[in-house]
């Protein structure tokens, strides 16, 4: 079965990277421009993973993650948060929205897909 | 990286510069938070973005001004006409690194540093970007270590998400490990809630990677409870080498080298062993009376005392391990002594040294190993004026590795030499009555006919390999040590012997069967499968009844009849497919009660001739049952035409 994976982020380049990148691995990607169009994505469905980025216009990453996880189709979900280096207590704020691990941008193809194979399987 | 995703980087990161003129603009009348987010997450996108497609310096020059808007944001910085000239140059300086990457960086480093070091003097010292990232990891130790891994993920973490399953898979594939579950906060059914974490898991790993690497497995573990102790590897002891730093051993207990190991008398680990032993029964009986019982605390305690007992069995066997190059070592000097001797040239090569098998088993291997060397270079391996005509270098080889499969060691002991000659080995064995003339032997089953006692294919007898009792005295020293033998041949090509053993004797795991009242146990490692006897199809085929399983057609044996008891009138029995040797035999049985850990006790003297068992063990209600010798069940139902007990008893001569 495929799995599918829905990426939030207002960077088009962000989201192509990484359809392009999990699309390559078997992994069916849909794109969200921002919080609020991912959040009515997760209403909708269940994906098998969910990689977000935290500075968004109309709802932020962390705004987007607990409204994900208080929707039936976001408990349980593996959420990946995009977060700098630079930010350590983005991290720790994502975690406590419920994010469930984060991926340190800039990032490479290699290290996405480490990643979402860590959280997925 | 995708070509396409650069060029919509490139045009994304022009809007965003363009609409950053503007913002900064509005932002100088109107210093609202909306409008310092939206200058912020421009900022971001750019350095974030950049670095990944390759405009390091874009992304890194951007990262300053990234920062200073951080402040602004979090009100430690106010916006003024000095903020707002400075970043409308640095994003002008920005456009120039997108459009002109190469240009850009000789021609406006300079600028760069300057706008660089205003922007410093405006924000003050000390900001994230001049921190260090990542420090060095520490060098991960070389030799394998065991560390003893807890891990309790915390409530929510599966709701966020997470999966430990996925973790102790990741885990696992560093190295083996063996696992526990933990199941002593699992609160009443009552008021259980699914959705959260009550499990924990405690894991054992031997791994040559470093602690660190270990908890980079967790990294997003961060609420979880989580210990990892390392233990110091336990090194060889090296019973003839003191080590050199040592001014003065004890005798009985002496520090090694490395501080973290101590010798220990071996008789001291044997009696260790013996005592985990009967603790593994009482832990059984334990067991199932807590099981009758039914009282759910009591099973909490059971389960972790089982827990313990397994973990205490698994760290007492590897008290006991030894690698295999220690007798390995030995043979070096017997190949080079032999091929003097018998004027051949003939290297040894071993693999897989380092391989650990239990030091009973080590003390009893020398001697087999040593008769099946010898025959390798003695009949195996030609002399090089007959090896160069076969085309063969002239010098042979005998190979020696060691591998670990499972529960099981498997060494083999290959040669480059002349293989076995199959008509050779079928007419001596008619010679010698092993077989009938007629015998409608596989080629395997002829390879098996080596190890027959009194067998010997060897023209004239030199005084190396004796008189033929050598792959005989194999064969019975493998069979105590409730191994199996395996012989590749292509003639011409070279024979490859394949000693499989048990890593350890003392505890085995065992399938217990049932025969109307009685229970046997069967070595695991020796089940292949279990089937149903209805389903199974039966044929005849040289005069004896086969079972159809799949494909293959399998010889049988009911138990019933092997020990003398009335037919079984039960309705649904089962038959245990075992294997040793290389053959496979049905074992036609009552019932399958289940699997256990089974300490192997020796029978006593009146009963240690009756073939058929090879020990017997005490199950959890004290009762005794006797365990099946698989090889010879084997061995027996593929013998000719005698009832199956007449042919035990004279096994048993």
């Amino acid at each position: 079965m495929t799995r599918s994976v829905l990426t939030v982020d207002d960077s088009a380049s962000i989201r192509e990277t990484i359809a392009f990148t999990l699309e390559a691995e078997g992994f069916e990607v849909v794109g969200a421009a921002d919080g609020s169009e991912g959040l009515s994505q997760v209403q909708n469905r269940r994906f098998d993973l969910v990689i977000t980025d935290l500075n968004m216009p109309v709802m932020n990453g962390f705004d987007f993650i607990r409204g994900a996880r208080a929707t039936p189709n976001g408990a349980g979900v593996p959420i990946v948060m995009l977060t700098t280096e630079s930010k350590p207590e983005a991290k720790a704020e994502g975690k406590a929205a419920g994010a469930t691990g984060w991926i340190n941008k800039p990032f490479d193809g290699e290290k996405l897909v480490t990643i979402v194979k860590k959280l997925v399987g | 990286m995708s070509d396409t995703a650069t060029t919509m980087f490139v045009q994304e990161a022009r809007d965003l510069l363009e609409g950053l003129e503007d913002m900064l603009l509005d932002l100088e009348a109107d210093p609202r938070p909306e409008k310092v987010d939206a200058v912020f997450r421009a900022l971001h996108t750019i350095k974030g973005s950049g670095a990944m497609f390759g405009f390091d310096d874009l992304s890194q020059f951007t990262h300053h001004f990234e920062d200073a808007f951080d402040k602004v944001r979090e009100g430690r910085l106010a916006v003024d006409g000095r903020l707002v000239d400075l970043s409308l140059r640095a994003r002008d300086l920005m456009r120039s690194l997108l459009e002109d990457a190469e240009g850009a960086r000789t021609r406006e480093a300079e600028a760069r540093a300057v706008l660089i070091r205003a922007t410093a003097d405006l924000t003050g010292p000390g900001t994230q970007a001049d921190r260090a990232t990542s420090a060095q990891a520490a060098a991960p130790p070389k030799e394998a270590t065991r560390f003893d891994i807890f891990f309790r993920p915390a409530p929510d973490d599966l709701i966020n998400g997470m999966r430990p399953d996925l973790l102790i898979e990741e885990i696992g594939a560093l190295g083996p490990i063996s696992v526990a579950l933990d199941l002593g906060r699992v609160p009443p059914l009552d008021d259980l809630d699914p959705t959260r974490c009550w499990l924990g898991w405690h894991m054992s790993l031997t791994t040559s990677q470093g602690e660190d690497a270990l908890r980079d497995v967790f990294i997003f573990a961060d609420e979880a409870e989580l210990t990892i102790t390392p233990h110091t590897a336990m090194a060889a002891p090296e019973p003839d080498s003191p080590a050199p730093d040592d001014p003065a051993p004890a005798r009985d207990a002496a520090v090694t080298r490395g501080g973290g190991s101590i010798r220990v008398e071996s008789q001291r680990l044997d009696d260790m062993m013996d005592r985990l032993g009967e603790l593994v029964i009482v832990q059984a009986r334990l067991d199932q009376i807590s099981r009758r019982i039914g009282d759910p605390m009591l099973e909490t305690v059971v389960e972790e005392i089982d827990r313990l007992v397994t973990g205490l069995r698994d760290t007492t066997l590897s008290t006991r391990m030894l690698p295999i190059e220690m007798v390995f070592g030995k043979f070096r000097r017997v190949v080079r002594d032999l091929s003097g001797e018998l004027e051949k040239t003939v290297a040894l090569v071993t693999e897989g040294g380092e391989t650990e098998i239990d030091k009973s088993v080590i003390d009893k291997l020398s001697e087999p190993l040593v008769h099946m060397i010898r025959n390798a270079i003695d009949h195996g391996i030609d002399d090089a004026e007959t090896r160069r005509k076969a085309g063969k270098p002239a010098g042979g080889t005998v190979r020696l590795s060691a591998t670990q499969e499972g529960g099981e060691v498997l060494i083999t002991i290959a040669d480059d030499g002349r293989g076995l000659d199959a008509d050779a080995i079928r007419a001596r064995a008619v010679e010698r009555g092993l077989i009938e003339e007629a015998a409608v032997l596989s080629e395997a089953e002829l390879h098996q006919l080596i190890f027959a006692p009194g067998f010997s294919t060897a023209k004239e007898l030199t005084s190396i390999s004796g008189r033929g009792v050598g792959m005989d005295a194999v064969k019975t020293t493998v069979d105590a040590l409730r191994g199996q033998i395996q012989v590749a041949s292509t003639a011409g090509r070279g024979t490859a012997i394949t000693l499989r053993l048990p890593v350890s004797l003392a505890i085995i795991d065992g399938l217990l069967v049932r025969l109307g009242d009685a229970v046997y146990v069967i070595p695991l490692s020796s089940v292949e499968e279990c089937v149903e006897l209805d389903l199974a199809e039966r044929h005849r085929e040289s005069g004896r009844t086969m079972l159809q399983i799949r494909e293959t057609l399998v010889p049988f044996l009911d138990l019933a009849d092997i020990f003398n008891q009335p037919a079984s009138t039960e309705p649904r029995r089962r038959v245990v497919i075992v294997r040793a040797d290389g053959a496979r035999l049905g074992l036609v049985v009552d019932d399958i009660l289940g699997q256990n850990q089974t300490v192997i006790k020796t029978l006593s003297v009146f009963h240690r001739d009756v073939a058929g068992f090879a020990g017997a063990t005490i199950l959890g209600d004290g009762a005794v049952a006797l365990i099946l010798d698989v090889a010879v069940m084997i061995r027996t139902a593929l013998e000719a035409r005698d009832t199956p007990s007449v042919r035990l008893r004279r096994q048993a001569r």
